[in-house]
């Protein structure tokens, strides 16, 4: 039985995909037997981030639509091993995903795989919906801005009524907040929430902080995930996040600025 | 800058504007989390039916459902203009 996580936020652009890419990949280099679906029917890009974009042969709505056999969709990621990758339609409309079949392709994979990442779309219609139905898991990305926490508390609220473990008054789905983006420079002038305060608006656990990273957009420009930068900050704080979702204890790192000097704080201070 | 700040007597940070004005908005949000379907038409509708009779702002009417083990209480509160 795999477990199914999704990667969801309610608002676009704060880092789903990335998040996605990042952790699933961080799940195969310890071991798990990883696939990561897109969601975003109409408007797939995992595919890019993953950099197996000209690999895509068949879709999810393929394979819900019974013209393509799920082996034949599923993309075996040219870095690790066991990590795969169910695209999404570029050319559907996201009225093509059923119940049934997201139940059904969800069920086959959960034979043979031991995490299950589903990368939702944007919004809280139908697609974000079916991302998250099945889900026992779900990471909530999260920007230190208003927009982002606003939309990540809706978020949570369908977490907790539009679910199959909500309907079924199962054990609820396990929530996690991961907050990306995060600048401590700003935070430490207070132009930027901080995670506390996030965490204590959102009321869930925190699973992990990305630091506002270059590394982020190096990755994306060539279709690695950002995890394979061990070197970088982001990298590792996505390591951790990965580290901490297997139920290991791992200290915070990358949220305290690295103060100036009393001296140049005082004359050559200045913001950012 | 601190020093600056403290000497200009410190203004508000925009991060802990931030954070009240999400406080609020998402402590709204929840309390519409749990309620029936129809209950923002009941709203509107009620509004309509006062305002046949009083001149009053949609802002001046706030009604919630509290649910207890056995019973649900539907609190309507209308603050009603000096006349």
């Amino acid at each position: 039985m795999a477990k199914i996580i999704v990667v969801t936020s309610g608002k676009g652009g704060v880092g789903k995909t990335t998040s996605a890419a990042a952790i699933a990949t961080g799940l195969a280099l310890r071991g798990n037997k990883t696939v990561v679906i897109d969601f975003d029917v109409g408007l797939r890009n995992l595919d890019l981030i993953m950099g197996c974009e000209r690999r895509v042969v068949y879709d999810l709505v393929n394979v819900i639509q019974g013209e393509a056999g799920l082996n034949q969709a599923l993309i075996r990621d040219k870095r690790v091993d066991n990590l795969h990758i169910l695209p999404a339609s570029q050319t559907r409309d996201k009225d093509a995903l059923t119940n049934e079949g997201v139940e059904k392709v969800l069920d086959s994979l959960s034979e043979d795989f031991d995490y299950i990442l589903c990368d939702s779309p944007a919004g809280i219609e139908r697609g974000a919906q079916l991302a998250m139905y099945f889900a026992d898991e779900a990471v909530v990305v999260t920007n230190p801005e208003v927009s982002s926490v606003r939309d990540s508390d809706r978020i949570l609220g369908l977490l907790a009524s539009k679910t199959r473990r909500a309907e079924r008054s199962q054990d609820p789905i396990k929530e996690h907040l991961l907050i990306t983006r995060y600048n401590p420079a700003r935070v430490d002038h207070g132009d930027m929430l901080n995670l506390e305060d996030i965490r204590e608006i959102l009321a869930i656990n925190l699973i992990g902080l990305i630091p506002e990273s270059e590394a982020v957009l190096r990755a994306s420009n060539q279709g690695i995930p950002v995890t394979h930068d061990a070197n970088s900050d982001a990298g590792q704080a996505y390591t951790d996040t990965v580290s901490r979702l297997l139920g290991e204890e791992v200290p915070l790192r990358f949220h305290e600025y690295q103060k100036k000097s009393l001296l140049s704080r005082v004359f050559g201070g200045g913001r950012r | 800058m601190k020093l600056l700040d403290f000497l200009r007597g410190e203004r508000k940070k925009s991060a802990s504007v931030a954070k009240e004005r999400l406080q609020i908005i998402v402590a709204h949000q929840r309390s519409q989390r749990d309620q029936p379907d129809y209950m923002p038409m009941l709203e509107r509708e009620l509004l309509e039916v006062i305002r046949r009779y009083v001149k009053v702002d949609q802002d001046a009417i706030n009604i919630s459902l509290d649910r207890d083990d056995d019973c649900s209480v539907l609190e309507l509160n209308v603050t009603l203009p000096r006349s």
